[in-house]
């Protein structure tokens, strides 16, 4: 009786190893692990622009409504609180970042104009970091992506989605393919005008 | 009968040239330039650089390595098309695994001559040494002018001189010397549960089968068990036959230091730990960590 009780033990024990349990274990760490690089890494995008935009200040001021939507862009995607595992605001926080983005590259078109910002070795520093910051955010999204889809898989896959039903765990939402469309948004580049109708942002809209 | 079968026909074989689009389709998406083996610091597709050039070039950097650590390698392709250089040298740099495992202070510089572009990719470690913009300055005001002359050997010369007088002022850890310990994280993490398994389990089954039978048994389940949580073969058996003697001989006097599997847990984290040694023969990563950061430019 005894030995029967230690022998379903260890097949419990086996079972619990061989039905994925680990595996989802280590996929939710690691999906973990992306999202929080990939939140590191809008932060730090999100900590150079008020030097950027500083910078910028200093060599064309009159380009206000571009500074101005740069700052407003990035204090509406600040103060996001993002929850990745609900997909309405992993959405909102996509949206937000999105907008900094465009913002910014609006602000990488303004500049063009101004010869001797662009030669300003202080200015080229930060468009470098800038740079290396959003292909660090692209690095970033693509290994989430990649590790949600992983743990997906494995939520959804037989039989091991018997083990996350049990457990609890559900399919994560990913960065989906409308967002990335939404935020690869190619600079509009337009000379004949400045951006039209965005000097007032209503922040009061919800 | 006939009638019946055609319509079936027909659906397989829509299916399977479903399939076979579905097969295509990455097949014609990617197309991507693969990744070379990393065989040693430089790697010229192009034949850019001369033999000589290759060796001190070579030298150099082995020497670094071998002094400081830090793994820093040039790749020279014709061209990274369709992918931008920062996705192709990303690829590169997860492949390769330059820099040591935990200090990630691997750095490659990489030139698509034909596209005429040149980035530098940092490792984690090595961000704050050599942070984006001073590896912009270095594209900008070292390697980027000799490109224009035409002077590869002179721009790569002094884009690797400056980026090692950076990583030489960082203060990183000292490199090991001789054959690092290999570590096997999947299977020190094993050792404790196969302990009191052979412990408990052992006793238990060899009073059920009896010495011998008890002892396969025994060694039958640890096997099985490791392979659960590894899924590599040669461990699992590796454990199994350890277990085996263990229970065989009934005690567990010193420690069970399992025989190093090759391929180590390489499944997801690819790539295999190298020798951050770095002595003479092959080149290999030491499981360094990229991240994105570096600079590009063009010439």
């Amino acid at each position: 009786m005894r030995q029967m009780k230690l022998a379903l033990l260890a097949i419990a024990g086996l079972m619990l190893s061989g039905c994925g349990y680990n595996t989802l274990q280590v996929q939710d760490e690691q999906v973990k692990s992306a999202w929080s690089e990939v939140v590191n890494q809008y932060q730090r995008r999100a900590d150079l622009i008020p030097n950027l935009v500083n910078t910028v200040k200093g060599f064309a001021a009159q380009e206000q409504a571009v500074l101005i939507g740069v700052t407003e862009a990035r204090a509406k995607a600040t103060q996001i609180k993002v929850d990745a595992n609900d997909p309405e605001s992993l959405k909102q926080f996509q949206a937000a970042q999105g907008e900094v983005s465009s913002a910014l590259s609006r602000l990488m078109v303004v500049v063009e104009r101004y010869p001797e910002l662009k030669s300003d070795q202080n200015f080229r520093d930060l468009q470098a970091q800038l740079e290396g910051t959003e292909n660090r955010i692209t690095v970033a999204r693509n290994r989430y992506i990649q590790a949600v889809q992983d743990f997906n898989v494995t939520v959804r896959k037989f039989p091991t989605n018997l083990t996350a039903m049990v457990f609890g765990y559900k399919v994560k939402p990913n960065f989906t393919v409308e967002n990335e469309a939404e935020i690869a948004k190619p600079p509009v580049v337009d000379f004949a005008a400045p951006p039209p109708a965005e000097p007032a942002p209503a922040p009061a809209a919800n | 009968m006939i009638a019946s079968r055609r319509p079936w026909l027909r659906i397989l074989s829509a299916l399977s040239l479903a399939a076979g689009w579905i097969a295509a389709a990455p097949a014609l998406a990617q197309q991507s330039v693969a990744v070379p083996a990393l065989k040693a610091p430089v790697t010229d597709l192009t034949g850019t650089l001369t033999p000589d050039q290759v060796a001190t070039l070579e030298a150099k950097l082995r020497a670094f390595e071998a002094a400081r650590g830090s793994q820093v390698a040039v790749l020279i392709v014709p061209t990274t098309e369709p992918e931008a250089i920062e996705q192709f040298s990303i690829r590169v740099a997860e492949t390769w695994k330059l820099g040591r495992k935990g200090v990630d202070d691997g750095a490659i510089l990489i030139v698509a001559r034909n596209d005429r572009k040149v980035r530098i990719e940092v490792g984690y470690g090595l961000e704050g040494a050599l942070p984006d913009a001073i590896a912009n300055r270095i594209i900008d005001e070292d390697i980027v002018p000799q490109f224009r002359r035409g002077d590869y050997y002179g721009g790569i010369t002094a884009g690797v001189d400056r980026m090692l007088s950076v990583i030489e002022g960082e203060p990183l850890p000292e490199p090991k010397s001789g054959p690092a310990s290999q570590d096997m994280p999947g299977f020190f993490q094993l050792l404790p549960f196969l302990f009191v398994f052979a412990l408990v389990g052992g006793s238990i089954l060899r009073r059920i089968f009896g010495r011998v039978g008890g002892a396969l048994a025994s060694g039958g389940l640890v096997g099985l068990l490791t392979w659960f949580m590894v899924h590599i073969l040669g461990i699992a058996l590796a454990a199994g036959v350890l277990m085996f003697v263990f229970a065989l001989l009934g005690d567990l006097g010193g420690g069970g230091r399992g025989p190093g599997g090759s391929g180590w847990y390489s499944r997801r984290h690819g790539g295999g730990w190298g020798h951050p040694g770095g002595f003479g023969g092959g080149w290999s990563g030491g499981g360094g960590g990229f991240g994105g950061g570096g600079a590009s430019g063009s010439w």
